[in-house]
């Protein structure tokens, strides 16, 4: 066996890859990216074969409506008998195709570690408190603006073993549909300021400095409710082609 | 101008927050479609997540609301009402790599597939063909088989997904 792999290590991959790319002004993360080691054996390695087929089953999407979420699940610290420990936030903004059109009435779910940095879910074994108040899941249809809001509690940082002494800055996951299966997006806001960005080799995975920051919250004051709540802003850009004769309004 | 939000990985941990009681169960007394996700090293890939998106046995997309039907008491997922067909589904691989979809068989040929997985960073779309010689234009005539679902009896397909590899799947870009 060698030796462990070091941040240092990683620091020097994520620095070469990220001049490396820099010029590329990529939107997404390549999905080959040796410093997240899970990617090596998980990334298609022939190019991706271009469809222009308007007729396409993945330019129309799955539809969700009021039958499948509650007016509940958009609160996670309502989910059980007692309120879940940690600082209490509200996350909000609105979900937009490349146009700036908004989604609306789409579903937008989220999951995230409690106040600790730890997931309810049995393969998180970093020994940290779970918090019999706090699921870490939320649900909500967008409004007519593409409007979203959860109030939930600020998430941990955690561990984990793509390194010696790997650690995820905190992070809420998204995943988005937009009008067309080709707009879906599974992505993770992270929260503006966080020490841990620079060693973090999933964010970093996006290689381009702008769209970098376009992961992170922007903290809102005014959206902090007195003795109640602090208030995070995160818009959310859909990419992908939609189909125009899905549109029927919705 | 908008500027697209990044892909990120949709990591170990959704299991509370995806996954749905018979989201695999897009119709009854159709089809079965089955099979493996691998990775590059052969090995069955455990946490992957895929997603179907598909048209009615006429060939018309349906798209109706009702996948994950809640119970407006407990907020417990009932899951479809076994009458509107809504056309999604979605299933996480077990510990074997392994994954079942229920449906019926599209009317236009072939089921739309997303595919997630903790280490990969932008999910990936590839399509499962019902029928040997259908894949569209510009998929290379020697990987057109990894599209093709091999019906193993009467109604029961196989369709294995390799992420890399020899045998890598083609995988789609939409632009
Ligand atoms: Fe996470």
């Amino acid at each position: 066996m060698s030796e462990p792999l070091q941040q240092a290590d990683i620091d020097r991959e994520i620095a070469a890859l990220g001049a490396a790319r820099a010029g590329e002004r990529a939107a997404h993360p390549s999905r080959d990216y040796a410093p997240y080691r899970s990617t090596s054996l998980r990334h298609p390695k022939q190019p991706l074969v271009a469809v222009k087929d308007p007729e396409a089953i993945e330019l129309s999407g799955p539809v969700f409506g009021v039958t499948d979420v509650t007016p509940l699940d958009n609160d996670l610290t309502r989910q059980h008998l007692g309120e879940p420990l940690g600082e209490r936030i509200t996350v909000r903004g609105r979900v937009l195709d490349r146009d700036g059109r908004p989604v609306r009435g789409q579903l937008v779910e989220v999951w995230q570690a409690n106040a600790s940095g730890r997931y309810l879910h049995q393969r998180d074994d970093h020994p940290a408190p779970l918090d019999p108040n706090f699921t870490g899941v939320g649900r909500c249809l967008t409004g007519d603006d593409g409007g979203y809001l959860f109030t939930t509690i600020k998430p941990g940082a955690y561990p984990w073993r793509n390194h010696r002494n790997a650690w995820r800055p905190a992070h809420i996951h998204f995943s988005l549909f937009g009008t067309a299966f080709t707009q879906r997006l599974v992505t993770q806001m992270y929260f503006p300021g966080d020490p841990l960005f620079p060693y973090d080799p999933i964010m970093q995975s996006v290689t381009d400095e702008s769209a970098r920051q376009r992961l992170v919250a922007a903290y809102v004051h005014d959206l902090s409710e007195p003795e109640w709540s602090l208030g995070y802003r995160w818009d959310i850009v859909l990419d992908g082609p939609a189909a125009t004769w899905t549109e029927d309004g919705r | 101008m908008t500027h697209p939000t990044p892909s990120q990985t949709v990591g170990p941990f959704y299991g509370y927050a995806l996954p749905f009681p018979a989201g695999g169960d897009i119709a009854l007394g159709g089809i079965a479609v089955h099979g493996y996700v691998y990775d590059g090293a052969g090995d069955p890939v455990p946490d992957a997540l895929l997603e179907f998106w598909q048209a009615d046995e006429t060939g018309e997309v349906r798209a109706a609301a009702g996948s994950l039907r809640r119970d407006p008491t407990t907020g417990a997922v009932l899951g479809r009402n076994g009458v509107v067909f809504t056309g999604f589904g979605r299933v996480g691989t077990d510990l074997d790599g392994h994954w079942t979809l229920r449906t019926v068989a599209p009317g236009n040929g072939y089921i739309s597939v997303c595919v997630f997985a903790r280490g990969l960073l932008h999910h990936l779309y590839t399509r499962i063909y019902l029928a040997p010689d259908a894949s569209p234009e510009g998929v290379p005539s020697e990987r057109r088989h990894t599209l093709v679902a091999g019906e193993e009896r009467d109604g029961v397909y196989r369709f294995d997904i390799h992420l890399q590899g020899e045998k890598e799947t083609v995988f789609f870009d939409f632009g």
